[in-house]
């Protein structure tokens, strides 16, 4: 799996309120990032169920990012700290079934931090390339 | 998990938008239309210039009826900005709205990846897949209709929200003006004259302040802060603190039953006050009682005991005699409204310009801020009007006015924006000073005159005429003669490409504004954003200025960012239309992302109910068993409960667990493996 042309696959589930309007705006700004990542708009990553990124990484996902609101700044309160809770249970969970926990990761983007949203892309596609191809790649159906 | 409720076969109609070059620029739309036609379900493709435009939408209601599409999805701009056009077009096709899905291929794919039309246009056709795969399984839903509320909140009594108030009222709806101070007024009764017709600002003001007052439609709450907010559009419940104001009004003297009784404002109990303490109205410039109003205009005219001053000697209550108005036992009070709409208005700080150092500010006498100056050329201030160095109360023949205070300021220390009027008022101060003292030479340090309103332009070119000197550069630093304490002003005249020392009596500061020290305590509590310099954020910079992300809470005046009078009594009445549309039509539609249970699969365990920050579900015994219950007109649709349910028992509407399977799915093994 692990030839020259492999390039990640990277899933992105993002809130309505805060991370997919941040990532509106660094288009807006015309802010250039790294096109490895697909979103997927959910109204709030308290809807995240650990379950979708289990499904994810058995599809042979190579990395799975979760963003939300900053804490405080939920737009449903306090979905995304409930999220936050469930994202570190399940990078235990990632470890106990051998895929590096790096594969998983939260962060909180406001809808003003477009600029912020083009280093987060950057930052993840770095992480997954130094990674590699998932282990369970060759598993996916 | 659960399973799909539903039994036809998916037909799904896909539309590509080039967007002008917007798209097409970095994406090959053809090809991620021919893409599409390949995908599963899919029964048309079409690409178009401008889908938004009247025959893009036609196009979709067309193919709607002639294909009997289940699902449309197009790809184009963010959902954020289109779903709304999108999904009328779906529903003008005879397809229920929420049959359609949108794929993001410009601001989150050509607008970012500009460089890189192979890759975009790959990422466009797994967009477009992803789309289609929850087109797919998408069911009809129907919003829910909940009454509103037929009354306003506006939260800051300056000149926006008085004005936001009058105009609610004065449209009929019950409106509560809230303000956290003793008066209503803000930063514009602070204010001397008002460029650039040198209108007396408090003689402008003071009538609407009246208005506000004698205004039947509005009840006024100064001394009065919001403590908690619950609800949602239409239907907000907010809990108000009365401060102990330590006096009593009139009505309320006369619901206690004491004849003839309350605060009148005579002042007498200022008389005998022993506490003195700095006026935070003057700046601290001049004193203040322990009991006290603001200035002689104050809305309304009541006293206020400062309790953190008091000393509760009670001299004062002695010498109110039979009107009983001093109450020192008083406690704060909390109130309930219930409003449907609330209009923010809260207004700005000054930025401490003591930051910027080497200005002096505080270490200096004669370094005083624009505020400071508009207190003392003001006639009602503490110097009577009097222009006066703080240092020895000479009258200045010098003034230096340093424009950009903390404004444009890419140091760290102060703020990146223009704050947008100083250089409108301190030309307005070159022009009181002029006025006022014979032979006084106004210089006017600049980096640019921004004079950009409604004879703003005419009013700089009179200063000029007046004899104001205007030298171009930032001002390096000011340095104190010790001895005369006059200032030497160091700075660059970029015009001439030379340095000046300038020797002045007195340097006025034009310093930033800054978002209050209240506004992430106001904007948690009412679940707005704040942009990245601290203002409010609004809806949409451009086509909802006034509206915010909350639905139901509006913006008005600097709260939502720099601007000056007109605009901001012309963005609240923007808000004050904004917030009484829901009002006048007496519901609003809430989007019917509601949480629903699969009762077959719920095992009633309740964990799912602890969850909801909204109370919105309940166990219940239904059949002989206990079951979750979703009470849908509190349910905001977040999906917490969703994303828990141990049992795949909770079906999120629009956003159900088989649909985001199915993207995640058509993502990773759909397509080019």
């Amino acid at each position: 799996m692990a030839d020259e042309n492999w390039k990640p696959k990277i899933i992105a589930i993002i809130c309505n309120w805060c991370s997919y309007a941040g990532a509106d705006l660094a288009g807006g700004a015309r802010i250039q990032y790294p096109p490895d990542i697909r979103a997927i708009r959910v109204m709030c990553t308290g809807r995240v169920d650990p379950l979708f990124i289990l499904k994810a990484f058995q599809d042979g996902a190579d990395g799975v990012l979760v963003s939300g609101c900053h804490f405080g700044d939920c737009h449903y309160l306090e979905g995304n700290y409930k999220a936050a809770k469930r994202m570190f249970l399940l990078k235990s969970v990632l470890k106990n079934i051998g895929l590096d926990d790096k594969r998983l990761r939260m962060t909180f983007v406001s809808a003003s931090e477009g600029a912020k949203w083009g280093t987060v892309m950057e930052d993840v596609v770095k992480t997954i390339n130094e990674l590699g191809p998932s282990p369970l790649k060759e598993f996916a159906r | 998990m659960a399973e799909v409720k539903k039994n036809e076969e998916p037909r799904i109609g896909v539309f590509v938008c080039h967007c002008g070059t917007n798209i097409a620029g970095s994406i090959d739309v053809k090809e991620v239309m021919e893409y599409a036609r390949t995908l599963p379900n899919v029964i048309v493709a079409d690409d178009y210039q401008y889908m938004c435009s009247t025959p893009g939408q036609n196009k979709i209601a067309e193919a709607i009826d002639e294909q009997k599409l289940t699902g449309v999805v197009v790809a184009a701009c963010s959902p954020r900005l289109h779903e709304p056009t999108f999904r009328n077009a779906t529903k003008a096709g005879g397809l229920n709205p929420f049959r359609f899905e949108m794929a993001n291929i410009r601001e989150q794919n050509s607008w970012v990846h500009m460089h890189q039309p192979e890759e975009a246009t790959a990422k466009a056709k797994d967009a477009v897949r992803i789309a289609v795969a929850k087109a797919s399984l998408l069911e009809d839903l129907v919003p829910k209709s909940v009454p509103v509320e037929k009354a306003a909140m506006v939260v800051g009594g300056g000149v926006g929200g008085m004005q936001a108030a009058l105009d609610l009222a004065n449209a009929g709806i019950k409106t509560y003006l809230v303000e956290k101070s003793p008066t209503i007024g803000g930063r514009m009764s602070q204010l001397d004259k008002t460029f650039p017709t040198l209108d007396c600002s408090q003689c402008i003001l003071t009538p609407k302040m009246v208005d506000v007052y004698r205004n039947e439609g509005i009840e006024l709450l100064t001394y009065t802060e919001v403590e908690q907010v619950e609800g949602y559009i239409g239907n907000f419940d907010v809990t108000l603190r009365k401060k102990a104001r330590g006096v009593i009004t009139p009505e309320e003297a006369e619901a206690r039953g004491i004849v003839g009784g309350g605060c009148t404002g005579c002042g007498d109990c200022v008389d005998v006050c022993p506490v003195i303490k700095p006026n935070p109205f003057e700046l601290g410039m001049a004193p203040r009682k322990a009991i006290y109003i603001y200035h002689p205009q104050v809305s309304p005219l009541i006293y206020t005991v400062d309790f953190d001053a008091c000393v509760k000697c009670g001299l004062c209550v002695e010498a109110c005699g039979d009107k009983k108005a001093v109450d020192l036992e008083m406690k704060d009070e909390l109130m309930n409204v219930k409003v449907g709409t609330v209009v923010l208005a809260t207004g700005y700080d000054i930025f401490p310009i003591e930051k910027k150092f080497e200005w002096g500010y505080k270490n200096y006498d004669n370094v005083i801020t624009s505020l400071e100056f508009e207190r003392l050329i003001c006639a009602s201030g503490p110097t009577g009007g009097h222009l006066v160095r703080p240092s020895d109360g000479e009258t200045p023949k010098r003034v230096a006015f340093v424009l950009c205070a903390g404004s444009r300021d890419n140091t760290g220390v102060g703020k990146p924006y223009c704050s947008r009027f100083c250089c409108m008022y301190s030309l307005k101060h070159a022009h009181q000073i002029i006025e006022k003292i014979p032979g006084v030479v106004p210089y006017i340090f600049y980096m640019d005159i921004r004079s950009f309103g409604k004879m703003y332009e005419e009013f700089y070119y009179r200063i000029q005429d007046e004899g104001a000197k205007f030298i171009r550069g930032r001002v390096a630093n000011i340095l104190e003669d010790p001895v005369t304490k006059n200032l030497h002003v160091n700075a660059e005249d970029t015009l001439l490409g030379r340095p000046i020392d300038m020797e002045v009596d007195m340097v006025v500061l034009a310093a930033a504004v800054q978002p209050t020290a209240e506004t992430e305590k106001t904007r948690r509590l009412f679940g707005v954003s704040c942009s990245q310099d601290g203002w409010l954020l609004e809806a949409h910079p451009k086509l909802n200025p006034c509206g915010t992300t909350t639905a139901g809470v509006y913006l008005a005046g600097v709260c939502q960012g720099p601007k000056d009078i007109p605009d901001t009594v012309a963005q609240a009445e923007g808000a004050a239309s904004a917030a009484s549309i829901p009002i006048h039509r007496g519901e609003v539609e809430l989007e019917p992302y509601f949480a629903q249970c699969i009762e077959e699969k719920c095992a009633g365990c309740g964990l799912c109910v602890n969850l909801c920050p909204y109370s919105a579900l309940s166990l219940v015994e239904k059949d002989g068993r206990t079951v979750m219950q979703v009470t849908e007109a509190k349910c905001k649709g977040c999906g917490t409960c969703g994303g828990f349910c141990p049992g795949g028992a909770i079906w999120m509407q629009h956003f159900a667990t088989p649909q985001i399977v199915a993207q995640i799915d058509a993502f990773l093994l759909g397509g080019e493996q």
